[in-house]
């Protein structure tokens, strides 16, 4: 596994000499060794381990661009085959695709190299280790941990090496009546007093769960949403909201926010922040983003998430962002609201933990729609009353970030990513928790 | 020794094979699923290149039954060492979770089956070349382009072509060949802060079989047009209005339906709790097979992974269990669940061969394949005609249900008010919500065999680590009682 840089460094040093005059070339690298075990009622459902790579090669050239993804394995015996083959079938095939006017080819001389050891469970130690502290619960999630690599070289020059070894621990703890509470746990050095302490923490609060629920009937509550609630909401703005292709083709929810005919509170304030390392700076050209850059402050949109190729089409500046146009390491800022006053001003409405499956139910409105999920309760007078039973709700991001937001949370909470579709996602999501009156709830 | 691509290696199955026989593992039983996916994809954006994609991935899978608990190791070195050394980190796995095992689980839930599939294709995917692709991408667009209302027009194909060889330790030896399909496109019309966006059938064309679904003539020149039209016409169409009515569904919006509020909660790890800190649990219980009434009697609902060209049609699942068509649901009543042979001997509720993956660096899972809802005996004509006051939708185009499959909300692109027996003025924003009991309890008419189409769609999501499949839903036109119907936000 040590071999992978050094195997992806000796096939970009034989590719490169490998182009024609008049081609340019962008690969890219994803790979990662992984352990995932996959829990329920306490007990191990699934194990496994996995080593999967591919590599990206884009080859461009007379204004064209084309791209092929192939097998990694580290060897590079075995992927140099793959990667010359790749680049053959590229070749071929440029000459017969229409001109692209919005190609960016490699530019700027950007190199980086970061590598985060870690200190993980080993294999045979993740069960025991899990298991032991849960037994006696109905506890249900999954571990996953390893090695992942992010890397980057193109026929300009650029190179980018990311490596880190991470974990996370996503679980779920139920009463016998189906109530619940979320934990997770994550870093890249396991803790086993750290773990003890955050399923402790987990038990406490699965203990406020076991009275009856509350059915509350369909109408607008006050609601405080936990850090882990707000950062489920803020996840929307990476899907057809802060990315300006989106929002030049009337697909954003923030389009009226651009255009200023609609307002967010002056107390939002959202800042993309690489500086804890967490995920990549570089993206799909070889672009090093910014340390910090502020989207919106004070509630005006004062930056986008523009990729080279955005910027190519509508001539404007490149913010660095990914061909995607998401957020990668998004922080909300903090607001005055102390944690230990969180309930008394509150007083008397929901206290959400949790949410689940969000989607537009009206983008061009910022309309959204989900439900509750987990340790969600009713609160009266300051004080928690009983669980309640999940409800759906649909409002608008103009309303809940916008006149109907009281404060945010003076502290913040980094809200990690649990993802595992194609590769484990890395990184996550620091935001306070938030207080709004007058949320929508609709079933 | 060097490893091998599986699109050089003479035959795969002897290289799975091969590694099998040098294993020397104290194991009740050990199998190998190899997989090869080759993808192309191609798109544009307002006539113009967006995306020139070819991927190539292959890998292997070993499974390892060991004590009643099995293991995993999945690796992309296909040679007998690299397999042979996976093979044993999967020993490995399932060694040391034994202890902690959640089921004893017996080795005939990997039974032995020799056989082969291939889809059915008239036109192979390899046939349409860059350049025709291109033609036809931007002549779409074009096409789309029907005013200058409409500020993009997008097109894309997706075509996969995906072998999957499984070997195991009992003489097990299958070969399945896919050709999967998917042509895309749609209009997106702005005026001011008005924005409408509308698709083929909310972007459902999703087929196992070559490209003639992408060469329909006239047919595909008409389509496009109307989307086109439609996209425009949504701007100035009034909003759905807030009312309790009879909502009338099309097939390419009972896809999305019967994914969401049928095939989830049927799954039978959902029912087991397996998939409760991610995708979510299930309002079903292991005694409701054979008892609950799901729905209307008007309501019959299969497995059917025999449709030719529907989207997830197979002969094998991804452990071997040879693909039958089944009722889950028949007449209203809940008869089988989505399980896989380990979730059946978990909860002892007849299942089906459901066990399926995304990749071969996944465990295969409970999932849908194809759940169609079966036709029933009422023309369109006489569903509409029926009907003094309703709603007619089309599309997908949002959806959003709780994490026992309960509480739904959904969205469509498209609607029509129903006005005396016939389809009246366009409405735009259209949603929906209800439960599912309550909603397919208020089935009352179901359209005949001339309402029924396919769509489906590669993107279903769940399971930890997490997984994204295909899946087929065929349905005809339906007609639901007193469904709470409403607009977007003013």
């Amino acid at each position: 596994m040590n071999s992978w840089e050094t195997t992806f460094n000796q096939l970009i040093d034989a590719l490169l000499p490998q182009l024609c005059d008049g081609e340019a070339l962008k690969v890219s690298l994803v790979a990662e060794a992984s352990q995932f075990t996959r829990f329920n009622h306490a007990k191990v459902r699934q194990t496994g381990n996995l080593e999967n790579g591919s590599m990206k090669l884009t080859l461009m050239g007379n204004g064209r661009s084309t791209t092929e993804s192939v097998s990694f394995t580290g060897e590079k015996a075995t992927d140099w085959p793959l990667v010359t083959a790749a680049l053959a079938t590229l070749r071929q095939e440029l000459p017969q695709l229409p001109e692209d006017p919005y190609l960016v080819l490699p530019d700027g001389e950007a190199h980086s190299h970061e590598v985060y050891s870690g200190e993980l469970l080993a294999t045979a130690a993740v069960a025991p280790t899990l298991m032991a502290k849960m037994a006696g619960l109905d506890a249900v999630g999954l571990y996953a941990g390893g090695r992942s690599v992010r890397a980057y070289a193109d026929s300009a020059g650029q190179r980018h090496w990311f490596e880190t070894d991470t974990f996370t621990l996503d679980y779920s703890l139920f009463t016998d009546s189906g109530q619940a509470v979320k934990g997770t746990y994550a870093g890249r050095a396991w803790d086993e007093v750290a773990y003890a302490e955050n399923l402790t923490a987990s038990k406490t609060l699965l203990e406020r769960m076991t009275q009856a629920p509350k059915r509350v009937e369909r109408g607008q509550y006050r609601t405080y949403f936990a850090p882990a609630a707000v950062a489920e909401l803020m996840s929307m703005l990476s899907w057809g909201g802060i990315g300006e292709a989106s929002i030049r083709r009337g697909g954003s929810a923030l389009g009226s926010l651009q255009r200023q005919e609609k307002t967010l509170s002056s107390k939002i304030h959202l800042v993309e922040d690489f500086s804890q390392g967490q995920v990549p700076r570089f993206n799909q050209d070889g672009e090093l983003a910014p340390l910090t850059m502020s989207l919106i402050e004070s509630g005006r949109l004062v930056n986008t998430l523009v990729s080279a190729r955005t910027a190519k089409e509508y001539g404007i500046s490149s913010t660095f962002a990914e061909g995607g146009e998401y957020l990668r390491s998004p922080t909300l800022a903090a607001g005055t609201l102390a944690d230990s006053e969180i309930l008394a001003v509150l007083d008397t409405g929901l206290y959400v933990s949790n949410l689940h499956y969000l989607n537009w139910s009206d983008r061009p409105n910022g309309r959204i729609t989900g439900m509750t999920r987990y340790a969600c309760f009713w609160v009266d007078h300051g004080e928690i009353i009983a669980p309640i039973e999940n409800l759906r709700f649909d409002d608008s991001l103009y309303n809940f970030w916008g006149d109907n937001l009281i404060d945010l949370t003076q502290s913040v909470k980094f809200i990690p990513e649990v993802g595992s579709y194609g590769y484990r996602d890395l990184g996550g999501t620091l935001v306070p928790g938030m207080l709004v009156d007058n949320f929508a709830y609709t079933l | 020794m060097t490893a091998t691509s599986l699109r050089t290696t003479a035959d795969p199955i002897d290289l799975l094979q091969d590694a099998i026989a040098t294993l020397d593992l104290p194991a009740d039983w050990v199998g190998i699923r190899a997989t090869r996916e080759e993808s192309i994809y191609r798109s544009q954006r307002d006539g113009k290149p967006e995306g020139n994609q070819r991927s190539l991935q292959q890998g292997a899978m070993i499974e390892v039954l060991v004590e009643g608990q099995m293991g995993y190791a999945a690796t992309n070195r296909l040679t007998v060492a690299g397999l042979r050394q996976a093979a044993e980190q999967a020993f490995q796995q399932a060694q040391a979770a034994s202890p902690w095992s959640i089921y004893t689980f017996q080795p005939d839930i990997r039974p032995k089956v020799l056989g082969a599939y291939q889809s059915f294709v008239e036109k192979p995917l390899k046939t349409l070349t860059t350049r025709h692709a291109h033609d036809l991408l931007s002549r779409i667009c074009q096409g789309l382009k029907v005013s200058d209302k409409v500020v993009q027009a997008s097109a894309s194909i997706t075509a996969k072509e995906v072998d999957t060889w499984l070997v195991s330790s009992i003489g097990t030896q299958i070969h399945q060949r896919f050709s999967f399909f998917t042509p895309s496109f749609g209009a997106t019309a702005q005026d001011g802060p008005v924005v409408q966006t509308r698709t083929n059938n909310g972007r459902g064309h999703a087929y196992q079989a070559g490209w003639e679904f992408f060469d329909l003539g006239d047919d595909l020149w008409e389509s496009v047009h109307r989307i086109g039209e439609q996209a425009v016409e949504l701007l100035i169409a009034p909003e759905c209005p807030d009312m309790k009515t009879t909502l009338v569904l099309a097939p390419d919006q009972m896809m999305l339906q019967i994914h969401e509020s049928i095939g989830h909660p049927l799954e039978l790890d959902r029912i087991l709790g397996d998939e409760r800190n991610y995708a979510g649990g299930s309002f079903v219980k292991p005694g409701d097979f054979g008892n609950l009434q799901y729905g209307s009697n008007l309501l019959n609902v299969t497995f059917d992974p025999t449709v030719e060209q529907e989207f997830a049609s197979y002969a094998f699942d991804d452990t071997g269990v040879i693909a039958e068509r089944q009722y889950l649901i028949r007449e209203g009543v809940l008869k089988r669940g989505l399980g896989s042979r380990e979730s059946q001997a978990r909860t002892g509720v007849p299942g089906v061969a459901c066990a399926r993956a995304t990749a071969w660096d996944r465990p295969p899972i409970d999932r849908m394949a194809n759940i169609n809802v079966e036709p029933g005996d009422r023309s369109f004509g006489q569903i509409i005609g029926s009907i003094e006051d309703g709603i007619y939708m089309e599309a997908n185009r949002s959806w959003s249900i709780d994490d026992q499959r309960f509480k739904f909300q959904f969205g469509c692109e498209y609607a029509k008010r129903i006005r005396n027996g016939e389809l009246a003025e366009t409405v735009r924003n259209p949603n929906y919500r209800a439960t599912t009991p309550q909603f397919w309890g208020s089935l009352s008419q179901v359209g005949d065999r001339n309402t029924w189409q396919i769509f489906g769609t590669p993107y279903c999501g769940k399971g930890e680590p997490n997984q994204i499949i295909r899946v087929g839903h065929g349905a005809p036109v339906c007609a639901f009682n007193a469904i709470e119907v409403f607009g977007g936000a003013g």
